[in-house]
Parts: structure tokens; C-alpha cells; sequence
């Protein structure tokens, strides 16, 4: 049995490390080789030393986008983690328990399904949808639903408001897969320690905040993790449903659109590099954070 | 205590392939432009023949010629039915190899980046390849030969004598002729002829008159003026530009070009902000900011908006959504000042939709020769028919009754005789510039209209660029 291990194993792995090697590993130690450089994404490379940092560091642009990356890294994780806890709690828990069983609220099944339609949506979709939704004259469906005397709101248009409209539908989309995945992290709680402390008088409230959370830290880092991730990409949305790509004025610019645009429409591919190198960075330096961050103090059930 | 250990490792790796997912999108750009430098290899050996009064462009009538059309708004039918079958007339036997696409920077960069490309290509599209690019990194072919040549279908001239005026200069570069602009494009303010018959309303030649006719339209319940904010606003920054070159002729916009200091902040550019910036304050409905060019000239369509600034494909462009009460027709913009250097009926009207030869194909001698196929009367009438946009072959369509919007747009380009004028390049030459324009005009047009602080942005954003030594700079004169 034990010969044949390695040659099973690598077997397995060829494929994928192959193609990681390909795709990601070489195509990353281009992106650093060509941010340094002045390629224009044709013809001639030449080695331009680090002036693309430099010129970064005094893009308006590019402190812009930061800014509305950092926004989202910290509001998308919090909303969208509150939102899906209390809904899997009242899903899972809410209901109280009867007959030894702690059950979830009332058609507790039904919303559960419901809360993951979002996730099934092609993010193109639901930029698309959301477009009109947000849509700034009575045609858009909030303008449509306000009094027919006011005034129509801007949403995307309105440089105050651009980027809430872009969270909302980030955490719109995200909050059903947390759900699920925070009902699983529930399920496995043992419904012994509901009891007994359901038996001691706990309230809802109470059994929320000492026992549920408690426990399901570490499914919440997880969450944290993947979310803070997706604050960092935010492309698609941004692409599609704002004013300008990315505006008005910049106001819903975020790096990877910026990436985007520098390489593809800007003809600038080293500069484009460039800001790919920051956002590996900035991406490494939070993944290494948040596990250093949440290392110890995990509770295990 | 063994499964507890497990679980543990299970949500650190877990964590881990998290962090992963986030690293893998930022490869992109490197993945993208895989085979760097490929492009600079010496072409393959490129087919030829021998040069005859005949074959002027010396081609090789038995290699193939592959071509790429851009399949959007113009569709691909003039291709595949008018241009190939006129081409194969001539030449029987050189296979035309004919492919479509609707994002040709996608499909066409990496070819042209592994030494490959296909002998003709149709750059256009939202996702069309900066020319100015290509033609700085030696990719496209100098098209001096095609030009010089004799026309197809036009006996005792050559294809250039054939053309409207400014219809090579706008694919020059640098002195040097590389893009081949097909189509004629005829911009102004554009309305609802029908309508205005109607109201008894007269076309402005003055500003004066312009606002006094926005304000009876404002009265009678129409958006007097608008425009799309969300993706459409350089058609506003091009009602702007065409404002400032009557003001203070086309010289204004050569100076913008040129990067020359100080050529936004000039009194032409200044005055024609100003002027419409108040249109901007008085007659525009503010919720355009957030819509998109398809809503706007909806609203249009249905005489909620009186004028929209635009190019002549609109009405082909809107020909599924125009009812039958609604007569497109177009009008040049009014002068702004009694000072004015060029008349009120001066138009800016352009040469647009790329297409070049590739100079290091298999072909580049027959990707030119379809050109010239094209450049012909019976090809651009043909497209005219088919597109309903006129082309840089003179009076291709004269005589034609095409579509009531064709023939007004016709009709001010005879009015404005000789003061035609190409525009500006800017905005192909820098697309970092055109992108700043476009938020500017948007400010000025529905966030109060400050002129002087467009003037100072976009003078900010020019010589930005122009202190850029990565980009690519060009001239003209």
C-alpha cells in the first residue's frame, strides 16, 4: 500500500499545480516584471525603473480609489455579517423550541431559499437590476415608489451617495451565502446547550449574544476573510452601474477598475502593473492580518 | 480531542485558501498580455506581386486577405455582401477569409502581440484598441501607396482625389497616413422636425435666438436640451468644442490637441463653457446625469426632449424605437457671440470608424487593396444603403433618397460649404484626457456651470499628459 502513496498522490496534483503555475504564478511575476516598465500593452517594453510607483503616489485617482476600497473592506464585512447572523439566527434558533427542538420562526424554510436567490443571479444581472433600481428619474424603481412630489434622487449620480449604492447591493448579494453558511456553523452547535440555558430563564437576546456568536467565531473569521476579499474586487458592479465607469468625478473608482481601464482603455500596461502589484500587496497584507489577528482567540465547541 | 484538532486545521486552510481567491485576480493584466514583445519580431514573409497600372497596389492576386469586422451598429453585411463580392470580382482568386467580433481589442491585441494579426481590421466598438498605440508600436501599414493610387471605380483619379476633405488628415499620424476613417459622420444639434413644424418653431442661428426658442419650448412642457450623463457626456463635450472653433475657429481645437498651454483656459473654450453652462442651469433636466444615451434619446423619441447633440448614426441607431410622428433632422450649432469667427452655418463633420492594414500580416498589400475596394462609388453607396451613414466618398449618394435624417444631414453639409471642419483628436490621442472631459462637462452641464473651473481642470488634465512621458504624444498642424 505505502509505495504506491507517491506516485497516487502526484498524480493528483500535476494537473493543478501545473495550471496554477501557468496561470497564476508566471502571470504574476509578469505583472511585477511589466510595473516596471512603460509598456504601452503593444510593441516596445522599456524598463522605466520605479516611476510608476512614483506617479501612483500622486494620482488623485488612486488615493480615491484606496479610500473607496477601504470603505467597502470595513462596512461590507460588518453589515453583511450582522445582517446574516441575525437572519440565521431567527432561521435556526429565532423560533424557540418545542417538544426538545429549537426551530427557526415561522416559514423559516421558505426564507431560507429566498435569501439564497441572490447568490444564484449572475453578478452582470445584478448590476443590470440594480441600474434601474437606482435609476434616477421616475423610471427607477425607488424614484418611482417616493411621493410624486419630490424631487428624484440621484443614486449613482450623486457623487455623496455612489459608493452606499454600490455596498448595498455587494451586501444584498453576499448576505444570503453568509446565511447559509452561518446556519451550518448553527446546526452544529449541540441544541443541549440551548436547552439548558433556555431551561435558566435565557432570552432570545440572550441566547444570541452568549452562546450563538460565541461559538460560531470562527465561522465569522472565515466570513471576514472571504468578504474583506470581495471588498477588494467590487469590479463588476462598478463597472456596470456606475455613472462613467467609476464616477462621477471618480466617486465609485476602486483599484481593480482602475487596473482595468490603465491597461485596456489608457493604453498603459505597465502602469496598470503597477497598481496590480499594490492590490497584491494590500490583499497579502490583510490575509496575513486577519489570520494573525484571529489566531488565538478562537473558543471551540 | 482528535476531531476538535481536525476541525481546526480544516478552518485555518480554509482561511488560508480564502486569502488565495483575493490574490488570484490581480494576475490578469499579466495574464492578458501573455507573449510580451512578441509583436516586435521581424514579419513573416509578407506576399507581393508585381505593380501594374491594373494592380497598383502590386498585390498577390492568388494569396488570401483575412479580415475583421466590427459587428455593432453599422452591422457587418456591408462586408460579407457589398465589399468581398466587389473584391472578388476583380480578384477571383484571392480567398477573402472574413471574421466578426464585437470586442476586437479581445480578439485582435493578442494576435497582433504574438506576430500574427489579420491583413485588415475594423478597430471599433467600446472595446476598440488605441490606435495611436498601434501605430507607435510599428503595427499598422502606411496607407501613402492606397491613397496614391488610382481609384477603383472613378476614372483619372486617385482615391485620395475621391475623398471629402480631412478624411486622410484625421488618420494621419505624425505626417504619415495609417487609418483609413470609412464613415462621414455629421454632427449638430438634432431634433424632431415634425415636432417643431407643429409648434411653428424656426431653427437659431444665434444664441440669443437658441434661448429664446428654449425657453417657448420649456414653457410648452419639453426638456428643452439634454444629454446622457451616465456613458454619453463626450457627446456634450463635442457640442462644447464645435461652440469654441465658431468662436475662435478650428484653431482653438488644434491648440488642445497640441497639448499647447494655455489652450483651455482661452477665451474661445472659456466663452463656449460659459454659454453653455447656462443651458446647462436653465434647460436641462438634471435626473440625465444618471441615465444612459439609449434613455435619453428614447425620451427624445417621444417629444420630451426637443434637442439632443449627436452624430448622424442616430437616426439609424434609433430606427426601431421611432414612431411614426417623429422626422428626424439635424441643425448646426448656433454662433455664440456676434463675434464669431466661423458662421452660423459651419459644422463640425468628422471622418470615423477605423480601419487599417496590418503592417506585419501575411498580407499587407491585399488588406489595402480591399480598402481601395472599399474606397470605391459602388461600395460606398452600397454601405450608405445598408448603414444609412454617409461616407468619405464624395457624393457616393447624391441623388439618393435614403432616410429623412441622411438627406438634412446632406443638407447643412451644403450650407456649410467650405467651412467643414474636422474637430478635434484629442480624444483619440489621450484617452486620459477624453476621460477627464467627460467628468468635467458633466459638472459644468448639471452641477452649476462654472466655466472657469472646467477651463482650469482640463487645462490641469492636458498638461498632466503632456508632462507623461509614457504616453505617446502626436501633433498636428
Amino acid at each position: 500500500m505505502r509505495h504506491g502513496k507517491y506516485p497516487f498522490i502526484i498524480g493528483f496534483l500535476v494537473v493543478p499545480v501545473a495550471l496554477y503555475a501557468i496561470f497564476v504564478v508566471a502571470a504574476y511575476l509578469q505583472t511585477f516584471q511589466l510595473s516596471l516598465t512603460s509598456w504601452s500593452g503593444l510593441g516596445k517594453i522599456e524598463y522605466i525603473g520605479f516611476d510608476n510607483f512614483v506617479k501612483l503616489w500622486h494620482d488623485d485617482t488612486f488615493w480615491k480609489s484606496i479610500k473607496h476600497n477601504l470603505f467597502l473592506l470595513i462596512l461590507l464585512p460588518i453589515i453583511t455579517i450582522v445582517i446574516a447572523l441575525v437572519f440565521a439566527f431567527l432561521l435556526n434558533v429565532g423560533g424557540g423550541h418545542k417538544g426538545g427542538q429549537t426551530r427557526g420562526v415561522w416559514g423559516s424554510k421558505v426564507y431560507r431559499i429566498i435569501f439564497f436567490f441572490p447568490q444564484l443571479l449572475a453578478l452582470a444581472i445584478v448590476a443590470v437590476i440594480f441600474g434601474r433600481v437606482f435609476g434616477p428619474d421616475k423610471s427607477g424603481m425607488l424614484n418611482g415608489l417616493f411621493p410624486a412630489s419630490w424631487k428624484p434622487w440621484l443614486f449613482l449620480a450623486d457623487e455623496r451617495y455612489a459608493m452606499a449604492c454600490i455596498l448595498i447591493v455587494l451586501i444584498w448579494q453576499a448576505v444570503g451565502f453568509y446565511v447559509v453558511l452561518f446556519s451550518a456553523g448553527m446546526g452544529s452547535i449541540s441544541t443541549d446547550i440551548y436547552e439548558a440555558a433556555a431551561l435558566d430563564g435565557a432570552t432570545r437576546i440572550t441566547l444570541f449574544f452568549r452562546i450563538t456568536v460565541p461559538l460560531l467565531w470562527s465561522t465569522i473569521q472565515v466570513a471576514w476573510v472571504y468578504l474583506g476579499i470581495a471588498a477588494f474586487d467590487a469590479f463588476a458592479l462598478v463597472n456596470i452601474m456606475s455613472v462613467d465607469r467609476g464616477g462621477p468625478n471618480g466617486a465609485t473608482s476602486v483599484l481593480s477598475l482602475m487596473i482595468y481601464r490603465n491597461a485596456f482603455d489608457f493604453s498603459q500596461a505597465g502602469y496598470a502593473c503597477a497598481l496590480g502589484v499594490v492590490l497584491f500587496f494590500l490583499t497579502l497584507t490583510f490575509a496575513a492580518l486577519t489570520l494573525r489577528v484571529t489566531r488565538r482567540d478562537s473558543v471551540e465547541a | 480531542m482528535t476531531e476538535i484538532f481536525a476541525n481546526e486545521v480544516d478552518r485555518r486552510t480554509l482561511l488560508r485558501r480564502a486569502a488565495a481567491v483575493g490574490l488570484m485576480a490581480t494576475p490578469a493584466v499579466g495574464l492578458l498580455s501573455a507573449c510580451v514583445g512578441g509583436g516586435d519580431d521581424t514579419p513573416a514573409t509578407q506576399s507581393s506581386g508585381a505593380k501594374s497600372a491594373d494592380n497598383p497596389l502590386g498585390i498577390d492576386t492568388k494569396a488570401g486577405v483575412e479580415i475583421v469586422i466590427f459587428n455593432g451598429g453599422l452591422g457587418t453585411a456591408y462586408a460579407t455582401d457589398v465589399d468581398t463580392p466587389l473584391f472578388n470580382k476583380k480578384w477571383a482568386d484571392a480567398k477573402i477569409t472574413f471574421s466578426q467580433t464585437e470586442e476586437v481589442s479581445t480578439v485582435i491585441q493578442p494576435r497582433i502581440n504574438a506576430g500574427n494579426p489579420p491583413d485588415m481590421i475594423n478597430n471599433s466598438g467600446s472595446k476598440l484598441m488605441d490606435f495611436g498605440a498601434i501605430v507607435k508600436a510599428g503595427q499598422a501599414a502606411d496607407l501613402t501607396d492606397l491613397f496614391a493610387a488610382p481609384s477603383w471605380d472613378v476614372p483619372g483619379k486617385t482615391v485620395a482625389e475621391t475623398l471629402v476633405p480631412g478624411a486622410i488628415e484625421q488618420g494621419t499620424y505624425d505626417g504619415k497616413p495609417f487609418a483609413m476613417n470609412y464613415s462621414y459622420t455629421v454632427f449638430g444639434l438634432w431634433y424632431n422636425a415634425k415636432l417643431f413644424q407643429k409648434n411653428s418653431w424656426t431653427i437659431p442661428t444665434t444664441w440669443a435666438d437658441f434661448t429664446a426658442l428654449c425657453d417657448k419650448i420649456k414653457a410648452a412642457g419639453i426638456t428643452p436640451f439634454g444629454y446622457a450623463g451616465a456613458n454619453a457626456s463626450y457627446y456634450m463635450v463635442r457640442a462644447l468644442l464645435t461652440s469654441a472653433a465658431k468662436i475662435g475657429t478650428e484653431q482653438a481645437l488644434k491648440d488642445i490637441d497640441n497639448l499647447k498651454p494655455g489652450a483651455w483656459t482661452a477665451d474661445p473654450i472659456k466663452q463656449a463653457a460659459q454659454a453653455w453652462g447656462e443651458i446647462g442651469n436653465k434647460y436641462i433636466n438634471k435626473t440625465f446625469l444618471g441615465l444612459r444615451h439609449t434613455e435619453v434619446q428614447l425620451q427624445q423619441d417621444q417629444d420630451k426632449v426637443a434637442f439632443y447633440p449627436c452624430g448622424s448614426w442616430l437616426e439609424n441607431e434609433q430606427a426601431k424605437d421611432t414612431p411614426a410622428g417623429f422626422e428626424y433632422a439635424v441643425c448646426a450649432f448656433p454662433s455664440v457671440t456676434a463675434a464669431d469667427k466661423l458662421p452660423a452655418t459651419a459644422i463640425n463633420a468628422a471622418a470615423g470608424e477605423i480601419y487599417f492594414a496590418a503592417a506585419k500580416g501575411k498580407n499587407p498589400q491585399g488588406g489595402k487593396e480591399y480598402l481601395r475596394a472599399m474606397l470605391s462609388k459602388e461600395a460606398a453607396l452600397g454601405f450608405t444603403k445598408l448603414t444609412k451613414s454617409l461616407t468619405v466618398v464624395a457624393g457616393a449618394s447624391d441623388g439618393q433618397t435614403i432616410s429623412p435624417g441622411l438627406t438634412s444631414a446632406n443638407d447643412v453639409l451644403t450650407k456649410a460649404g467650405q467651412d467643414v471642419f474636422v474637430g478635434y483628436l484629442f480624444d483619440t490621442w489621450y484617452k486620459k484626457l477624453d476621460d477627464e472631459s467627460r467628468g468635467a462637462v458633466n459638472d459644468l452641464m448639471f452641477k452649476g456651470g462654472d466655466a472657469q473651473k472646467f477651463c482650469d481642470r482640463m487645462e490641469k488634465a492636458s498638461q498632466a499628459v503632456a508632462k507623461d512621458s509614457s504616453i505617446t504624444k502626436f501633433t498636428r498642424s
